[in-house]
């Protein structure tokens, strides 16, 4: 059995995510990521049944598994009960673990989701913090979020938070000793392991961009190529 | 199908929604863009309906987006998700309650998943002792904050103070119910009314005397799709989304949307703003958009706080309209003060979305 194989096997998504796939298209005509993007989770579905090496590994290196929004509209509408946006993170696991992710546009986006969201975690104890967001990164937060911004702490006292306080409350500091309860946790179960690998091949990439650090991330984060819609540019 | 069925269908989709003793995990979205929802949740249980609930100072994140954003294994999220339980074991609670949505979605995943594979709830028990020497039972009862609102509804409208009725015309107001897609759409029978009728937010809007608008997208996302929206070259998605069920609902004249999940108010907030700077068009009546609000808000509303006190200063489409068709009382010097009166100036003005 190949090594792509024997990583979908290995994760417990699988068994309940794709059992016999009838190849209705229901997932596709349900799905929001079908209607905007070039994409068709029954193919998907088709491709991981087919249990084709290449095909499936090429899957992994496409920008195509990462398309979905994992909404799980498709996992109320499966008349087999099956999961297609749960195959999807499947997909994505083996497309990052396996090193494949930075073969694709889309691909690539994961290291700006693991530098923001990632790291905010295990920083701060929340998948959000807002001292790290900015409006410049976030212009569709509207001008009452660069109000906020500009007086970040006295908004939240107003209304009621315990902004990086002691104690209970909303935003609340969380505590040090909590935070290395965490770090030890994405130690022992793989997550530092992730981060790790996916800074490990971005670097690579870059490097065989020709890009800076911060070059590349900028470019990750911002660049569209507008070939990824229904109807390409 | 005649009404009189559906209501039938109805009942076979009810959950258990614990009375009281409840430990209280927060959201990381609603914390930064909803603080006042999550304040005024506690507010309504325990001073107004004498609720006991906790709140551990160790709980953090369950990791959810970051798991969602495939950055954090399930491995990883599962462990997480355990500590938390380890937390609400150790205080002595077996009712969980999240603000989330994705949290609430995680959470079902999870204990199903413990159910149909027990060696791996014995691995995660292993990897948290291990990393953190804490122990953990899976709670008894796992409830979403809006299941704990929707199960309170009658007591909240026999203390109301506003109604959710045009007072111009002594109709009811026209409501959006907006359900968060990890809601039910996994796990139908994890919250109320299942996928196919959820109820959770209807339930709220009939009991405080709003009609609930029907209309073609309304179970459709409201397009965080979280890599989605998280990376800025991938917000098109988001957008288009969000568009589109504006699209569908606009027809149907609605006066607000209620909604039960943190991202979702944001997303149907901001993106009407956007769409009106980009394209000048606006969804609701003269010129304003369709008000978004949470389902604490509205609950504040509809219990008489003051609208300053629920946040709903930090929204960019303004909640003005809905407030003068309830009659609510505000001041609108007030808005944009901070807590002991100082003036923190106000937004700038969008060139096309109308403001107060």
């Amino acid at each position: 059995m190949g090594k792509i194989k024997d990583y979908l096997k290995n994760d417990i998504r699988m068994e309940e995510g794709l059992v016999a796939c009838i190849q209705c298209g229901t997932c596709t005509a349900i799905c929001p990521a079908a209607e905007f993007y070039n994409y068709d989770p029954r193919k998907i579905a088709n491709i991981v049944q087919s249990q084709d090496e290449d095909q499936i590994e090429q899957l992994l290196r496409s920008d195509t598994i990462w398309y979905c929004g994992e909404c799980m509209s498709c996992v109320t509408r499966c008349p087999r009960s099956n999961a297609p946006g749960m195959l999807i993170q499947v997909l994505r696991a083996a497309s990052q673990d396996l090193g494949y992710f930075t073969d694709s546009e889309k691909g690539r986006q994961q290291l700006a989701l693991k530098r923001t969201v990632g790291t905010w975690i295990v920083e701060h104890g929340y998948c959000i913090y807002p001292r790290k967001l900015s409006y410049e990164n976030h212009p569709e937060a509207g001008l009452i979020w660069k109000w906020e911004q500009e007086h970040l702490d006295e908004v939240h006292e107003r209304l009621g938070s315990n902004f990086d306080g002691e104690g209970p409350g909303v935003l609340r500091k969380i505590p040090q000793e909590s935070l290395d309860e965490l770090q030890r946790i994405f130690d022992i179960t793989g997550a530092t392991e992730r981060f790790r690998k996916i800074e490990e091949d971005s670097a690579r990439k870059a490097r065989e961009m020709g890009l800076s650090d911060e070059e590349y991330f900028h470019k990750v984060y911002t660049e569209n190529s507008g070939k990824h819609g229904r109807d390409p540019q | 199908m005649k009404l009189a069925g559906k209501k039938r269908i109805w009942a076979d989709y009810q959950k258990e929604i614990p009375q009281d003793n409840y430990f209280y995990v927060r959201s990381c979205i609603r914390q930064n863009f909803f603080p006042a929802s999550e304040v005024t949740f506690l507010r309504i249980l325990r001073q107004e309906l004498g609720k006991d609930i906790y709140e551990h100072i160790h709980h953090t994140t369950c990791s959810g987006i970051g798991y969602h954003s495939d950055v954090i294994p399930l491995e990883t999220t599962m462990t997480v998700v355990a500590r938390q339980f380890a937390l609400m074991t150790e205080a002595g609670y077996e009712n969980y309650a999240c603000s989330c949505i994705t949290s609430f979605g995680l959470y079902s995943e999870i204990l199903e998943t413990w159910k149909h594979f027990p060696e791996v709830l014995e691995k995660v028990r292993r990897d948290l002792k291990a990393a953190t020497g804490r122990e953990f039972e899976v709670p008894k009862h796992l409830a979403h904050a809006s299941d704990i609102i929707y199960k309170m509804r009658h007591e909240i409208a026999s203390r109301a103070r506003y109604k959710l009725v045009n007072r111009y015309t002594g109709q009811p107001l026209r409501v959006v119910e907006h359900i968060g897609c990890h809601y039910s759409k996994m796990f139908p029978s994890k919250g109320v009314g299942g996928a196919e009728y959820p109820y959770v937010l209807a339930g709220m809007v009939e009991a405080w005397g709003g009609e609930v608008v029907d209309y073609p997208e309304r179970r459709h996302c409201c397009g965080f799709g979280f890599r989605q929206y998280l990376v800025q070259a991938n917000r098109g998605y988001s957008v288009a989304n969000t568009q589109k069920k504006f699209e569908s609902m606009a027809p149907f004249k609605p006066d607000m949307i209620i909604t039960n999940c943190p991202g979702c108010p944001y997303f149907l907030d901001r993106w009407q703003y956007v769409i009106a700077e980009m394209e000048g068009k606006t969804y609701g009546e003269n010129g304003f958009g369709i008000p978004v609000f949470t389902y604490e808000e509205v609950a504040g509303l509809v219990l008489g706080y003051d609208p300053w006190d629920l946040g709903l200063q930090v929204h960019q489409t303004a909640v003005e309209p809905i407030l003068d068709k309830m009659g609510v009382a505000y001041n609108p010097e007030k808005k944009y003060l901070g807590k002991d009166g100082q003036n923190l100036g106000h937004p700038e003005t969008p060139a096309y979305s109308k403001v107060y």
